[in-house]
């Protein structure tokens, strides 16, 4: 700002269409996503995805809560050897909810629906997904699915677990199943609905310029995770609703007494909800990719290949579903296979870890808390990568299959890496949704905490597991005790680290100091409009003329000068494929 | 497959917001030209159909398995479907598709009666086949075998019969269930065709739910076999 003054520029000297980007003076742009209209309606009717974007992002943070609170209950009752807090029928309501509410509900939307939905047609710089109005279906889809499992929890809530096995869910369970599945099927348009909405609009609405290549790796992981929404979700969403129609009207298609078989159900269930967790962790891996290069300011190291990783992860996922059947009675042979596959699986994960190392490599490194998250989500998804090798592996899965060694590595790969890409997400992009900067000191500390009571919480668990104890149980030997403790407490821990952020990022709404377009500096298209973004995302169309993290250059917090970017090197206009 | 606006969403869009450009023209603030607006359709109906694919494939599927399982008790039950009645609604549905073909046709040389003609003729023979549809269901529901609490069935291939006729109305029904959807969303056609709102320019909803209708046709041109034909060899007793 302070070489703007140095340098005034009278009115006169600007081309007219500077006027209005001039409206950022060290204040947040007079006019805005937010401030363009008020009023319930214009939220409830708006198909402006930065405000679907945020309507998601109220909603998912109120089922993470609910969810949460669930794993409040857990953690509570399992501080003690005995079954004292709650009876079992209640304790296997509580876990199951813990974990329909966590899968569905926040983690499956979470980067794609709120992030994705805000950045992705900025990142690629168009002015609206290619669907709005389907993209706020996509809300209203969501929603719904949200009130009938809300309506499940009245009812009695369900206690199958959040896989709904078959016959217990079909034939035995005396819950609400139905209404669970139903608010399941439901959900899983949504997902359907927002991955069509991002392949389409990465095919046909990038602006000129902005060719494959030049694509931000953000992008590329919603895409490879759209992939898998619209190929997995409609198979899962097949076989729930054949569980409801079971349930409801008889109809046995998995019911053993008429010659039906439980286990296809599992290879149905599997097929997709083994990708879905591709789902939760490719966003994240994106949210990587754009940070570490920020914060390193280095270009990044092998885009090519982290841009491939995440088609390969989303091709390769398909295809190991039955790794989580070994002890089911599916054939030997079936399980080789699929053992392999799972090991496959590890390659693609890997090179992107070892990019992001290498582009960590002698890079000037500092630590905003949105690079604090991302070094989490690096020590936290490796562990929970590579344990995840040991349930691979036939052997050793036989040993740790159904144990708390299990509850530990999806929550490390969960939590740790998706929860933790998310919440850089938060961070980083915050800013620009905003326009405002929240307390860095907060920041770091609470990244700092939820770092230490995640691997308290669930380190413990890992040890716990690896002796033998079985989860979704209430009770326990006494020898369990103290590991449990442990858990709990890093439990508390955690819940403190997910709190503090809802203080200070609610804070700073109001009281934070302006951000301005490009706080961190950042490459990117986002970054070149003004924060919070006009309604259209930019002023005039981008030009793109350069390869993406191109950290060489110098970037300030400003606008682009007029004219830059305006007047690109001839380059080819992005072909619309 | 819904990518226009109609005047009135798109007042109520304008009131809420009003730095909106208007929606009533058929192309809309975010895209630059028609090319690519339609081509987006386009894409965004094939992926649609994509995941239809996917959602028919894993009933299939089931099927596969248990057809393998328990063929006998599979062609049993078969045998009791009616075959003439499959093969009537059939050719219904092959008709249905060529009205719809002719209908996108109709919209793209800017003959509106026609369009509309041909749209109602769609609608027609759409729900000329779940009449039919029902019919069948009424005589299985006569005959119990309506899978659930009722079904009522003698044999030594009771069970597995029973398991058939799940598969019978799962898939049937999901089927019809897209019928009566593609049907309520010609409706709506019908009264835009009336208006005007179609021609050389702008065919794309037409197109679209040409492309959903064809979709919906194959499923039975897949169903009609797996269901009904592989009996029609063992019918001795119907």
């Amino acid at each position: 700002m302070s070489d703007r003054a140095a340098t005034p520029k009278t009115a006169s000297e600007r081309p007219p269409t500077r006027r209005r980007r001039s409206r950022y003076e060290g204040d947040v742009p007079r006019e805005h996503y937010l401030n363009v209209a008020y009023g319930l309606k214009s939220w409830l009717f708006t198909i402006d995805h930065k405000r679907i974007a945020i309507l998601y992002l109220l909603s998912i943070t109120a089922f993470f809560a609910l969810g949460g609170l669930m794993a409040v209950f857990i953690r509570l009752e399992l501080l003690t050897p005995a079954g004292d807090l709650m009876t079992s029928e209640i304790y296997n309501r509580v876990f199951t909810l813990h974990g329909v509410l966590m899968v569905f509900f926040f983690l499956i939307p979470s980067i794609p629906a709120v992030f994705g939905n805000f950045f992705l047609p900025m990142m690629v710089g168009a002015k609206d997904m290619a669907f709005p109005r389907l993209n706020l279906a996509s809300w209203y889809i969501y929603s719904l699915g949200g009130v009938f499992t809300l309506a499940a929890i009245v009812a009695g809530g369900v206690d199958t677990g959040w896989t709904f096995y078959t016959p217990y869910s079909s034939t035995y369970s005396n819950s609400a199943v139905a209404l669970t599945a139903i608010g399941v099927f439901i959900n899983g348009f949504s997902s359907i609905f927002t991955g069509l909405n991002f392949i389409v609009t990465i095919h046909k609405m990038r602006a000129p310029g902005m060719t494959w290549m030049r694509l931000p790796l953000f992008v590329w992981a919603n895409y490879a995770a759209a992939l898998i929404m619209i190929l997995g979700t409609p198979v899962v969403a097949m076989a729930i609703f054949l569980v409801a129609v079971e349930r409801l009207f008889g109809v046995g298609i998995f019911d053993p007494a008429l010659g039906g078989d439980p286990i296809l159900y599992q290879h149905l269930f599997w097929f997709y909800s083994h990708p879905a967790v591709y789902i939760m962790i490719l966003p994240s891996m994106g949210v990587m990719s754009e940070v570490i290069a920020c914060f390193s300011r280095k270009r990044i190291f092998g885009y090519g290949f982290i841009a491939a990783s995440s088609l390969a992860i989303a091709t390769v996922g398909f295809l190991v579903w039955g790794h989580h059947m070994f002890v089911s009675g599916q054939s030997i042979y079936a399980s080789m296979v699929f053992s392999v596959l799972t090991m496959l699986v590890a390659v693609p994960s890997a090179v992107k870890v070892f990019n992001w190392l290498a582009t960590l490599w002698r890079g000037s490194i500092s630590f905003e808390t949105p690079m604090l998250y991302a070094f989490g989500f690096l020590g936290l998804f490796t562990v929970g990568g590579l344990t995840g090798l040991y349930l691979g592996t036939l052997a050793t899965d036989v040993h740790l299959h159904d144990t708390y060694f299990i509850v530990a590595h999806f929550h490390y790969i969960m939590v740790g890496g998706a929860v933790m890409g998310y919440l850089a997400a938060v961070h980083f992009w915050w800013p620009k949704m905003t326009g405002r900067m929240y307390s860095e000191w907060w920041g770091r500390l609470s990244a700092g905490l939820l770092f230490i009571g995640f691997n308290l919480t669930f380190f413990p668990q890992f040890l716990m597991g690896y002796m033998g104890m079985p989860r979704r149980y209430h009770f326990y030997p006494e020898e369990w005790q103290v590991l449990n403790v442990l858990s709990t407490a890093g439990a508390s821990i955690l819940g403190l680290g997910y709190l503090i952020p809802i203080i200070y990022l609610t804070y700073s709404l109001r009281y934070g100091p302006i951000a301005g377009p490009n706080p961190w500096r950042a490459t990117g298209l986002e970054w070149t409009t003004a924060s919070p973004p006009p309604q259209h995302n930019f002023e005039q169309t981008p030009v793109v003329t350069e390869e993406p993290y191109d950290y060489s250059k110098p970037i300030v917090n400003d606008l682009p000068a007029p004219g830059a970017g305006a007047e690109p090197k001839p380059s080819p206009a992005a072909p619309r494929s | 497959m819904s990518q226009q606006h109609g005047p009135v969403t798109a007042a109520v869009m304008t009131g809420t917001m009003p730095d909106m450009p208007d929606h009533d023209g058929p192309l809309q603030h975010h895209f630059d030209d028609m090319a690519q607006q339609n081509e987006s359709s386009a894409l965004g109906m094939w992926l649609f159909l994509l995941t239809e694919l996917m959602f028919f494939g894993g009933v299939m599927t089931a099927y596969a398995v248990y057809r393998y399982l328990f063929n006998a008790a599979f062609a049993e039950g078969a045998s009791h479907l009616d075959v003439r009645l499959g093969t009537t609604n059939t050719i219904i549905l092959i008709f249905s598709s060529l009205t719809m073909a002719l209908a996108v046709r109709a919209a793209q040389m800017d003959k509106r009666k026609l369009l509309v003609g041909l749209l109602i003729a769609t609608m027609l023979f759409g729900g000329a086949f779940l009449v039919i549809k029902g019919i069948e269901y009424a005589h299985k529901w006569e005959a119990g075998h309506v899978p659930g609490a009722y079904f009522h069935y003698e044999g030594p291939l009771a069970n597995h019969v029973h398991l058939f006729f799940s598969f019978y109305f799962t898939m049937t029904g999901i089927h019809a269930l897209h019928m009566v959807l593609g049907i309520g969303w010609m409706a709506w056609l019908v009264l835009r065709s009336a208006r005007g709102d179609f021609g050389v320019g702008y065919y794309a909803p037409i197109e679209m739910t040409g492309l959903y209708w064809h979709f919906v046709d194959i499923v039975w041109i897949f169903l009609f076999p797996l269901l009904y034909l592989f009996g029609a060899g063992a019918a001795a007793g119907h």
